[in-house]
């Protein structure tokens, strides 16, 4: 059976998938992926179930190696140069390594993680129905922590069907979503006036737990400890500080401070997206708004098979163009820059 | 019940949770409504609920917004909360073994010192409680208890501890609490106990359950050496009393 050997990877990179939600209540954090329409995308390309384990790569460059045989694999989430030994290869799309050529890919260019899925999915062992790290909570299969440069994954061998892409929706440069509270009462109209209207940055120091914003000091009316409630992801609370931070999938499951608003989930992707020190802002929605952002989000992961085409339809400019920022391109041959192995 | 309580406030946690808030304090009152809430809940499902997570004071009500909007499971839930369910007839009640003090219990004497009284009078106190599991959250296993003497109330330390030891016992402001994992806190450490709470490849996974009672029992430091390594194998040490 071949496999994908990980040639070397940075932080922040672990399996992940649709998380273990369902133990909340005994203190268990749901986990899973930062980016659910990404892990889905690249999925769908393979004909995975869309929320199957695959390979969170956070915003560094990261290097594969198929050993044993072909591999065939999908690409999705924040974009980056690909090239398969040297070959550049178009993002969004499948894809396959010979046995022994490597995948290389360059750092996030815009957003943070990007979602390579394996033909068939990802071997290991659940817990609680999910291989996803928590690296925390000892939880998370084939390793139960960030992958590192030696850690290999088990393959099956590639089908030879034929490579894919994929039509997704722009994402659109507007502000994130919030619903406010549950504990909006806790701050004056002008300290909400103040995260709405303000531009915030993401910081540095953010990670699968937490992202830490910076910006102005939202100050609370009655101080900052509040008696422990439940949290989701994308609770925004703010500590003593007044800096906030959200909550992503690897957060504690109840908290202590209070929580301004909450970002919406069809727009937890695109802000998990968001990379350290780009400027963004909020904007506050109506309960009934994001309940129809909702729908209308579960709907386009409903309908992604939909949107893959054929992958000969490729503008070869076009991806030469794309790919000039990330490696060094020349000569690209049309005839041969997609792996044919098949 | 002489006078019906207020109903509980829904607070939208985004679009795909509801907190059912019975009070911003801790209080064991609000505390048995949202515990009421859960098994209410658990008894008859509603349609696109995914999980609850009770707290001292709400439910968190998690859901699915394409399965079920907010106005239709919020009217559900206010209209369950009106009629509390009853405790069921055999609630389990839990015999905990702790070793209080020593190197198991590094904030004891203090703790005793700034009471103006005795560890061994402190122990007495905490071993004579009837607890109830409130919540559990923070991390797996987390079980945070209500009940403690009022004698025994003490502010969280100033300085929180970046690391403490798996199945801590502790005590932080009104609460008494179970820690399974190691890790930060900021509470004093009275004891530990070899159950363990949380352990993945055991029957059942998470012992102790939101509504739970607990009691504690005083162990030596070998009864405990001895325990835990059974612990450990896999043997589930706290005793179900009833």
């Amino acid at each position: 059976m071949p496999k994908l050997v990980i040639a070397s990877i940075g932080p922040a990179s672990s399996v992940q998938d649709g998380g273990r939600p369902g133990s909340q209540r005994y203190g268990l954090t749901p986990s899973g992926a930062m980016d659910r329409l990404g892990l889905a995308t690249a999925n769908v390309l393979l004909g995975n179930a869309p929320l199957a384990a695959a390979i969170e790569i956070g915003p560094f460059g990261a290097a594969f190696t198929a050993r044993g045989g072909p591999v065939r694999l999908a690409l999705s989430g924040a974009q980056r140069s690909v090239d398969i030994a040297k070959r550049p290869v178009a993002f969004d799309s499948s894809m396959t390594v010979a046995d022994g050529e490597m995948l290389t890919l360059g750092f996030a260019r815009s957003g943070s993680f990007s979602y390579l899925a394996l033909e068939g999915g990802i071997a290991g062992e659940p817990t609680f129905g999910s291989l996803a790290v928590n690296a925390r909570a000892g939880l998370g299969s084939p390793y139960p922590r960030p992958l590192q440069a030696g850690d290999e994954l088990q393959a099956v061998t590639a089908s030879g069907a034929p490579e894919r892409s994929i039509d997704l929706p722009a994402v659109p440069d507007v502000p994130i979503r919030v619903v406010p509270g549950p504990q909006d009462d806790e701050f004056s109209e002008q300290a909400k006036a103040l995260f709405l209207g303000s531009d915030w940055k993401i910081s540095a120091t953010s990670d699968r737990m937490g992202y830490r914003l910076e910006g102005p000091v939202i100050q609370h009316l009655h101080g900052h400890n509040i008696v422990s409630d439940g949290m989701v992801n994308g609770s925004i609370q703010v500590p003593g500080n007044g800096q906030p931070i959200v909550l992503m999938p690897d957060r504690p499951t109840t908290g202590g401070y209070p929580k301004i608003a909450t970002v919406i989930s069809a727009d937890f992707g695109r802000f998990a997206q968001i990379s350290a020190g780009r400027i963004f802002r909020f904007k506050a929605i109506s309960i009934a708004e994001a309940q129809e952002a909702a729908r209308a989000f579960s709907e386009l992961l409903r309908t992604l098979p939909d949107r893959r085409r054929g992958i000969e339809n490729f503008n070869i400019e076009a991806l030469r163009d794309a790919n000039v920022a990330g490696s060094a391109v020349n000569a690209v041959d049309v005839g041969t820059w997609q792996s044919s192995s098949a | 019940m002489a006078t019906t309580p207020a109903p509980p406030r829904l607070l939208p946690s985004g679009d795909s949770a509801i907190t059912v808030e019975f009070s911003r304090d801790i209080d064991d009152a609000a505390n048995q409504r949202v515990l009421a809430l859960d098994r209410a809940i658990a008894r008859e499902p509603i349609a696109g609920v995914t999980e609850m997570v009770p707290t001292y004071r709400s439910l968190l009500v998690h859901y699915d917004p394409v399965r079920v909007g907010y106005d239709a499971l919020g009217a559900r839930l206010l209209e369950l909360a009106k009629h509390p369910l009853p405790e069921k007839a055999k609630t389990r009640r839990w015999r905990i073994p702790v070793t209080y003090g020593g190197e198991h219990g590094i904030d004891l004497e203090d703790f005793a010192k700034a009471l103006n009284t005795t560890p061994e009078e402190t122990v007495a106190r905490h071993v004579a409680g009837s607890y109830r599991v409130a919540m559990i959250g923070f991390t797996p296993g987390w079980s945070y208890l209500s009940g403690l003497d009022k004698s025994l109330h003490m502010p969280r330390r100033q300085n929180p501890r970046l690391l403490t030891p798996a199945g801590t016992i502790s005590i932080g402001g009104v609460q008494t609490g179970v820690q399974c994992l190691a890790g930060p806190s900021g509470w004093h450490l009275l004891g530990r106990t070899p159950v363990r709470t949380y352990q993945l490849h055991r029957d059942p996974i998470f012992l102790l359950e939101p509504g739970d009672y607990v009691t504690f029992s005083p162990i030596d430091a070998k009864t405990f050496a001895d325990q835990d390594r059974a612990a450990e194998a896999g043997e589930i040490v706290a005793e179900l009393v009833a």
